[in-house]
């Protein structure tokens, strides 16, 4: 179903994992497009979760290939494959809770400076140093500046992930995939968080949205992927797949949605 | 300064250093209960190179850190595969183990000791933990510093943005180690004696409860810890035998209100919003 004019920034194919013996992921294969939003939605236990956490590298694949940008990286250490442009969103928000925000927001930077000397350098007796000011700018940009020397576990929920996102995207991010981004939101947290994403698409990230909420994934989310048990059901535009009788048959009483 | 405020603030001194030696992996989240064991290897192997070969003992100390930090590389690549209870388990053991070699090592005296011609000065000793003070300053300062936090604080997220969890865990545990060789090359020059007996667990146990009892969020701690435990003992000698129930109910009753240590960064951000407008 993708638009064969659009290459992909995420390709998974014949994608297979097992936890003692269940088969979560049975050979999986999808592609995101690059610089859309593209939605994996199912009901609870479908496998989204393990897609996640397969292409960020927690997991390791028993079967298939994930490939970031046109980089290989199944076989890959979980803490390189950022470097292709991947990163991920917890569905509980990891951030640091004792952290600043703008500290968290350094650590985002790691990827970028990383060598002995960027680990060395007495960053914090530099008064403005480059990395302080790019992540202040990053901040004012979605206009979260005031929030910079807070500490992370004190503030609201919405506003710790929308700094989750700024983390990302100052890793360097360009392929980013949330874990159901909008849960827990209040509606003006939700719509500040969709300008957010509408925003990074249009600068050109690809988004990968697992979600509940489908008002949101409509607003968001050009296409979509659905899993059940672990298996690719249904995929294309969410108005369509919502009339498959496969997927119909998934939600049926296991799902408030319409 | 008389002998006897001397002799405190020596004791101090060491207790400042051991604390810092045990702090970094912390920070890191790794609780190491060997500490004495590379105190151990600091004390001897710069001892014996003053002792055996006349090494200046400002070239043998540098040289037993560098030795404790290199066991620290070799002994933490293996030993950090461990977590929690069982990385403390295995450090624990590590000190016994470091300590009973040096008990059957004629070549340094065995269970007799070791005697060490060379002195250290109290003023060379304060100078040392000044220095380790400021060493651990500057490294706070840094995005090495920031890493280990970030590892501890959620080692899975720290190695998906990139942070070799691995990396920085080996990195803070052979730092630790050297910082405590330093230490214990310099309490083998000050004291001209020693024996495997004095690093044992006890001392190990101790230092991790200054820098606990200080608090771990930041580098303020384990200098406060260690102050604090040093001082005091001394200062409740006018109740004698008392003087170490009333510091252990002192010990139960902080731990119980400020379980996070004393100091910690939230602390640090209260006063500096009371300062500023």
């Amino acid at each position: 179903m993708t638009d064969a004019a659009t290459p992909s920034a995420l390709s998974i194919s014949g994608l297979s994992k097992s936890f003692a013996g269940v088969r979560a992921i049975r050979d999986l294969s999808f592609e995101v497009p690059k610089g859309r939003a593209t939605a994996l939605i199912g009901p609870n236990g479908a496998g989204k979760t393990t897609v996640f956490n397969l292409v960020s590298g927690v997991y390791g694949v028993d079967h298939g290939r994930i490939v970031v940008n046109g980089t290989d990286v199944t076989g890959m250490p979980s803490r390189r494959r950022i470097t292709t442009g991947i990163a991920r969103s917890f569905q509980n928000i990891r951030l640091m809770p004792h952290l600043s925000v703008l500290e968290n927001l350094l650590v985002g930077q790691q990827v970028r400076a990383s060598s002995l000397g960027a680990l060395l350098t007495p960053y914090r007796l530099i008064p403005n140093h480059r990395w302080k000011r790019e992540a202040r700018e990053a901040l004012a940009e979605i206009g979260l500046a005031a929030y910079a020397d807070e500490t992370v576990g004190a503030l609201p929920y919405g506003v710790r992930k929308r700094i989750d996102l700024v983390r990302a995207t100052l890793a360097g991010a360009t392929v980013l995939m949330l874990d159901e981004p909008a849960a827990g939101l209040n509606p003006s947290e939700t719509n500040a968080l969709r300008d957010h994403l509408k925003a990074l698409v249009a600068q050109g990230v690809t988004l990968l949205v697992v979600e509940h909420d489908m008002h949101f994934v409509d607003s968001v989310c050009e296409s979509v992927v659905v899993l059940n048990f672990g298996e690719k059901i249904a995929e294309g535009p969410l108005s369509q797949v919502r009339k498959d009788p496969k997927v119909r048959e998934a939600y049926i009483g296991t799902d408030e949605e319409d | 300064m008389s002998g006897y405020l001397t002799g405190v603030l020596v004791v101090l001194a060491f207790n400042v250093i051991a604390a810092y030696a045990v702090y970094l992996p912390l920070a890191a989240g790794q609780l190491n209960l060997g500490i004495a064991g590379f105190m151990a290897i600091g004390a001897y192997a710069s001892a014996f190179l003053t002792n055996e070969y006349g090494v200046s003992m400002w070239l043998a100390i540098p040289v037993g850190s560098l030795l404790a930090g290199l066991m620290g590389v070799v002994i933490g690549i293996p030993v950090l595969r461990t977590h929690g209870i069982y990385l403390a388990m295995a450090t624990f053991a590590l000190g016994q183990v470091i300590a009973a070699v040096f008990l059957n090592l004629e070549v340094v005296g065995g269970a007799a000791g070791y005697p060490v011609t060379d002195y250290a000065p109290p003023v060379a000793v304060f100078w040392a933990a000044a220095g380790v003070v400021v060493l651990m300053l500057y490294i706070s300062r840094t995005r090495f510093a920031l890493c280990l936090t970030a590892v501890k604080s959620d080692a899975t997220v720290a190695d998906l943005l990139g942070v070799s969890v691995r990396g920085m865990q080996v990195a803070a545990f052979a730092l630790g180690a050297a910082v405590a060789g330093f230490g214990g090359g310099f309490y083998a020059h000050h004291f001209n004696f020693i024996e495997a007996q004095h690093f044992n667990v006890l001392l190990s146990v101790f230092t991790v409860l200054y820098v606990l009892f200080g608090g771990t969020q930041t580098v303020w701690g384990p200098l406060v810890g260690a102050t604090f435990f040093t001082l005091v003992p001394e200062l409740l000698r006018a109740s004698d035998q008392w003087r170490y129930a009333v510091f252990a109910a002192f010990i139960i009753l902080f731990m119980a209100v400020r379980p996070q240590g004393l100091v910690t960064a939230s602390l640090f951000r209260l006063f500096r919003r009371k300062v500023a407008p």
